[in-house]
């Protein structure tokens, strides 16, 4: 077995989370080295809508909606410093976002939800609930069926692929080392430090974190942390180029800089299939025409399916591990929102700054029975 | 730039007209679209929604999609795919499809 020399830092998970926070370490000075598994992994990195999403999140741990809301207003400057890092313009579009109701109750299910959120928290926290009158004011293509909608300013969305490609191209410029097609299969943790076996080759290193997604649920026990993360599929159908109709994203349908369409978001717990079905593909596709029936004429050209990296409660989990001081789990279902805390505020606690407040309760003990 | 060829049956096959940005155009029945707009000299067919650049047919056999075209109002048809009509309305995209046919 080959040894590579000791490293300070190995992160393990070459995805939007694995990248921003190694981009982070990197920034603030740390050597670091990302083993990514390669394409043929489940990546939702690759499979992901891009929405930067605030409202409606964390009414059960408002830390989540601190948070979130947090990676929000930072978004702005991460976007801006990648740009002149990597010349990536990487879609950034925050003038807010709609979900869709066709029903009255609906419509009042998630207008509570964003009241409860606004008591609850005691900071702004801005949102509109709009009749469809109103929403045709800013979202003109709406069809019939629509009796209104919620709105966040907070929202907004990014083009992900060019996101994860900004990243990748940041943390190289910061003298970070990546190696592709590299599988981490065990960690052990000697003499206070850590020996990874990938691909036969071991690497050395004083500090890992790992951000392997839904592989985190087998590496975590190997330095005593915890990830008990399931997958959930989503399935997402993409259409050819369209002139510029849909401005707010919406959690349905957005369209991107380019001009394309997406239309997503199902939930299916189908273990570790990627796949799609045309049952699903038909649910979302006949939800997008009832929002847009401008759409029902437009052709299709992709669809795919991604699995999320899901928690019980959907809240991520950040944790050192008090075993093997050094090791650290992080594991998150929504990697593009919280990308810019990944990079700063997480990257930096793990480089020894005290715990972000927001981030206490995001331990793998609240799933202990 | 390009020519049809003779077939080996002699067989003479009906003509018919087409109209291409509302000029008429004699067609060949049996034809695609797409040939019959290259034996009519239409280079490039469209001009693509991000960069701006000239396109034409690559495959001709329905997968590249650079054939795209509008037929009869409906937008971003493969014209390799399709045969002529007598009396096709064919119009030639730049950039991106309109949302819908009223967009104009």
């Amino acid at each position: 077995m080959n040894a590579s020399s000791r490293l300070q830092t190995l992160v393990l998970g070459g995805g939007v989370v694995g990248m921003s926070i190694a981009y982070g370490l990197a920034r603030a000075g740390d050597r670091v080295l990302l083993l990514d598994e390669g394409d043929d992994a489940f990546r939702a990195a690759r499979g992901n809508f891009g929405l930067v999403w605030v409202q409606g999140k964390g009414l059960e741990n408002l830390d989540y909606a601190r948070w979130s809301m947090a990676a929000a207003s930072a978004w702005p400057a991460f976007a801006r410093d990648l740009q002149s890092l990597t010349e990536i313009d990487v879609g950034l579009s925050q003038i807010g976002g709609l979900i869709m109701c066709f029903d009255d109750a609906e419509l009042a299910a998630r207008a509570g939800r964003l009241h409860s959120l606004k008591r609850a928290l005691q900071v702004p926290y801005p949102y509109e609930v709009f009749r469809a009158a109103e929403v045709r004011q800013i979202s003109p293509w709406i069809g019939p069926d629509v009796v209104g909608a919620v709105f966040s300013p907070l929202d907004g969305h990014v083009n992900p692929l060019r996101l994860l490609r900004a990243l990748v191209k940041a943390f190289r410029s910061h003298g970070g080392e990546m190696a592709a097609g590299v599988r981490a299969d065990a960690i052990e943790h000697r003499a206070g430090v850590f020996h990874v076996r990938a691909n036969g080759t071991e690497y050395i290193a004083d500090r890992v974190v790992l951000a392997a997604g839904l592989g985190n649920r087998e590496l975590a026990p190997m330095v005593g942390l915890n990830a008990p993360v399931r997958p959930n599929r989503g399935q997402i159908l993409v259409s050819e180029r369209v002139q510029p109709f849909l401005k707010h994203p919406t959690m349905y349908v957005r369209q991107t800089d380019e001009g394309v369409v997406q239309i997503g978001d199902s939930q299916e717990d189908v273990g570790f299939d990627d796949g799609t079905s045309i049952e699903k593909l038909t649910g979302i596709a006949k939800r997008a025409v009832r929002c847009f029936p401008v759409l029902a004429d437009v052709n299709v050209v992709r669809s795919w399916g991604a699995l999320r990296v899901m928690t019980a409660d959907g809240f991520p989990i950040y944790q050192a591990s008090r075993d093997c001081p050094g090791a650290f789990v992080v594991t998150c279902h929504s990697g593009i929102t919280l990308a810019p805390m990944h990079a700063g505020p997480l990257a930096a606690w793990i480089r020894g700054d005290a715990e972000p407040p927001h981030i206490h309760s995001f331990k793998s003990e609240r799933f202990d029975v | 730039m390009f020519r049809a060829i003779a077939l080996h049956t002699g067989e003479e096959r009906p003509k018919l007209e087409i109209f291409i940005e509302g000029r008429p155009i004699e067609a060949y029945a049996g034809d695609t679209l797409a040939a019959t707009l290259l034996s009519a000299g239409v280079v490039p067919f469209r001009f693509t929604p991000v960069s701006g650049q000239p396109r034409a047919p690559l495959c001709l056999m329905g997968v590249c999609c650079d054939c795209l075209v509008e037929v009869d109002g409906a937008q971003n048809v493969q014209a390799c795919m399709v045969l002529v009509r007598a009396g096709m309305q064919v119009r030639l995209q730049n950039g991106a499809r309109r949302a819908s046919g009223e967009f104009d």
